[in-house]
């Protein structure tokens, strides 16, 4: 609601279907411990709420009421509820209400109480409901790509059909949308349409290793890439495209930290590296770096000097080196 | 996004900016000055803090609690009042009049524990209430998600979890909620604790972080409520530290701010839309509980609230707002609060000036064998991370002094 609106609003005690409600003011007792100024119009339709609300009146009238209520504010959790047992009284048609919540959350995206409220309405429209919620979360996620109500509202829905190429599509917006890239890995390991991590690791490994030469300072891909590899470390630190990955970012000497850090994951895990790895970390040690005689130790000073803000956890690292750790 | 919520925007970021500058104010006047933002008159708190002055009031007056000056705040009225806002049912809403919610309860049940005064309710019926609101939720959520998917063939999930069990789907903030709730009430015995936790434990994802639900996407906020309710429940072996420790630390960005997970990092100095200040109390809470705070730069933080400061004059009226959640925005003005006023606190102590240095001699000093660390200045209380309590209540809550 734009402010102009609000100036042309007329007052609810100015308007004859309302002549024969008497308003129910706030009560905050005689000594209210936070006592609240309301602005005049918010105040005059909760006035006016609270008396229907009392009154219990599940009329045509109340519901517009709940609408400018939640236009004013679409936070009340109480505006809401009532709202769900006018709709219910009402046998009102649910999909109108679906425009009515999409118009709210074009600019309240992260409330709680829309969400919710979607879901009730989602609930009672059954399966009817699974294209026009799929697609509603899509209109979410071209304002906010990242909004986590609607991924959780997605996740629940379970569309498996075009998943995968809908993630690709986000990540083609932008790579470093994580919440894509958990998607992706939601339906990499969900779905009953791709046959499972296994049958779908090589051209995923293929993927996040395009997105990580891309941008190797993109956290989510690398995170991903590890992933891949659950409770498998052994082909983890034996799959020559996770250490090639590694060593192209380290030779190209930009952005480095998280190539770094896998290779220190690897070493921890025993891989062992080649003469290619113990030139391309030389080229990257300064004559400042205190020598290690041990590689992965190395690799950990390293770490704690490109990346000051966690040295500390860098040097946990260091001490705490697995006896495997080359 | 509507001209109230720009406006409720804009307080808040008005709100933090003044809050960032009170470093010098003596301990009297943050008193102050949370009595009067508490009693403010104009649009921010008019449209956004009616229905969840509950929660406001919480968080004033744990902050005030903290301070030590909770003396200043009529008790009895305040008791009063929070016992209004209770319903038939047994749980609470956010104001008198309102229909009852779980935030709310729990709110309720900790600023009656703030007075030492959660003796006054029928404790079996609010906890009864509890229980019934996570069954309600989750019961919506689950016989939608039942009725879409009982159409696709093959679909369900193999371990059967939509059979209706109440922490069957379960959103993990009620999760929190709930066994926050609950044990403050010393009725946890009333739930399965194991169930609740392998459903939590569900939600851990490979990174290490936990989401809202099995799979979802990690997220600091989630993290916090699963944090907190392990640590509550005495379950935290559950938890990889060293992995969930580094991923809470890679939220630290060039600025010094925390953010609420893995993003596109500015590349010139911060923006404040992010608003890192909301994911700060869960990032850090969680690192404590977990005993890994040390792993992050706190000189960095100080520094990242100092430019907040140097800000002040900005034009935050330009700034593209997200929209913001109201329940965030008192939250984030609150925990602000808090760590100014550590600030100020360790200010007071010396040339040591960051609050974050005291905070790890702490949780190196102090064993975590319960896996609490405690926050604690002289002169200002600590706080309990997981209970988001002063210690000396929850002390008093679970050892009776």
């Amino acid at each position: 609601m734009d402010s102009d609106e609000e100036d042309h609003r007329t007052p609810l005690s100015r308007r004859p279907e309302w002549s024969d409600v008497t308003p129910v003011r706030q009560n905050d007792g005689p000594n209210p411990v936070v006592p609240i100024a309301y602005r005049e119009e918010f105040a005059e339709t909760m006035d006016y709420f609270r008396a229907v609300y009392l009154a219990d009146e599940r009329s045509p009238r109340s519901l517009q009421l709940t609408s400018e209520a939640i236009h004013m504010n679409p936070g009340n959790y109480t505006v809401w509820q009532f709202r769900r047992l006018i709709l219910e009284a009402l046998n009102a048609d649910l999909h109108d209400e679906l425009d009515f919540i999409e118009l709210i959350a074009n600019d309240n995206s992260k409330n709680y109480q829309i969400w919710h409220h979607r879901r009730w309405v989602a609930e009672k429209l059954g399966t009817d409901a699974m294209s026009t919620e799929l697609e509603f979360t899509k209109k979410i996620f071209f304002i906010d790509a990242k909004n986590y109500h609607a991924w959780s509202h997605r996740q629940a829905l379970g569309g498996w059909e075009d998943e995968l190429d809908y993630c690709q599509q986000l990540l083609e917006d932008d790579i470093f949308n994580n919440s894509a890239w958990n998607q992706r890995y939601f339906v990499v390991t969900k779905s009953p349409l791709l046959g499972g991590l296994e049958a779908m690791r090589e051209s995923e490994v293929r993927y996040a290793v395009e997105a990580i030469i891309a941008k190797p300072e993109n956290e989510s891909p690398w995170r991903y890439l590890r992933g891949l590899y659950k409770d498998n470390a052994e082909s983890w630190i034996n799959d020559s495209q996770i250490s090639s990955v590694c060593l192209k970012v380290l030779n190209s000497q930009i952005n480095y930290i998280f190539a770094l850090s896998m290779l220190l994951d690897l070493l921890c895990h025993g891989f062992q590296p080649g003469q290619e790895f113990k030139v391309a970390i030389n080229a990257l040690t300064s004559e400042s770096d205190s020598p290690d005689s041990e590689f992965a130790k190395t690799v950990c000073s390293l770490l704690e000097r490109v990346d000051p803000m966690r040295s500390n956890y860098w040097k946990w690292r260091k001490r705490t080196l697995p006896a495997q750790a080359v | 996004m509507s001209s109230p919520f720009r406006k409720a925007t804009r307080m808040l970021i008005f709100m933090c900016y003044v809050d960032c500058s009170m470093g010098e104010l003596e301990v009297e006047k943050h008193a102050n000055y949370i009595l009067s933002v508490e009693k403010k008159k104009d649009d921010f708190e008019s449209v956004v803090m009616e229905h969840l002055r509950i929660n406001g009031a919480y968080w004033g007056l744990t902050t005030l609690d903290l301070l030590g000056k909770i003396d200043e705040v009529n008790s009895e009225e305040v008791v009063s009042w929070v016992m209004k806002c209770q319903h038939e049912s047994g749980g609470f809403g956010g104001n008198i009049g309102h229909d009852p919610h779980l935030l709310y309860t729990l709110s309720a049940i900790q600023v009656l524990a703030l007075f030492d005064k959660t003796n006054i309710l029928d404790i079996d019926k609010v906890s009864n209430c509890i229980l019934q609101h996570v069954f309600s939720y989750t019961a919506t959520v689950t016989l939608w998600i039942h009725r879409i998917q009982a159409h696709i063939a093959g679909l369900q999930n193999e371990d059967g979890s939509f059979s209706g069990d109440m922490w069957g789907e379960v959103d993990t903030r009620f999760s929190y909620i709930a066994i926050c709730s609950l044990a403050l009430l010393h009725h946890l015995n009333k739930i399965n604790v194991d169930k609740a936790v392998k459903y939590i434990v569900s939600c851990k994802n490979l990174d290490g972080g936990f989401g809202c639900t099995p799979g979802a996407e990690s997220h600091a906020g989630q993290i916090f409520c699963c944090v907190g309710a392990l640590a509550i429940t005495g379950s935290l072996h559950h938890i990889d530290k060293n992995l969930l420790g580094w991923w809470l630390c890679e939220r630290q960005v060039k600025s010094g701010g925390l953010n609420g997970r893995p993003e596109k990092l500015p590349d010139v100095g911060y923006s404040f839309e992010k608003c890192y200040v909301c994911y700060s109390w869960w990032v850090l809470s969680s690192l404590i509980i977990i005993d890994r705070v040390h792993w992050i730069d706190k000189e960095k933080l100080v520094k990242y609230i100092l430019d907040c400061q140097d800000k002040e004059k900005g034009g935050i009226s330009d700034r593209p707002d997200d929209a913001v959640d109201v329940f965030h925005t008192y939250f984030g003005v609150a925990v602000r609060i808090i760590w100014a006023l550590h600030r100020l606190r360790s200010n007071h102590l010396g040339p040591r000036s960051t609050s974050f240095v005291d905070i790890e001699r702490h949780t190196e000093v102090v064993p975590s064998s319960s896996g609490l660390s405690l926050l604690e200045y002289p002169g200002l209380k600590a706080i309990d991370p997981a209970y988001a309590l002063p210690v000396d209540v929850v002390n008093r809550i679970f050892f009776g002094r």
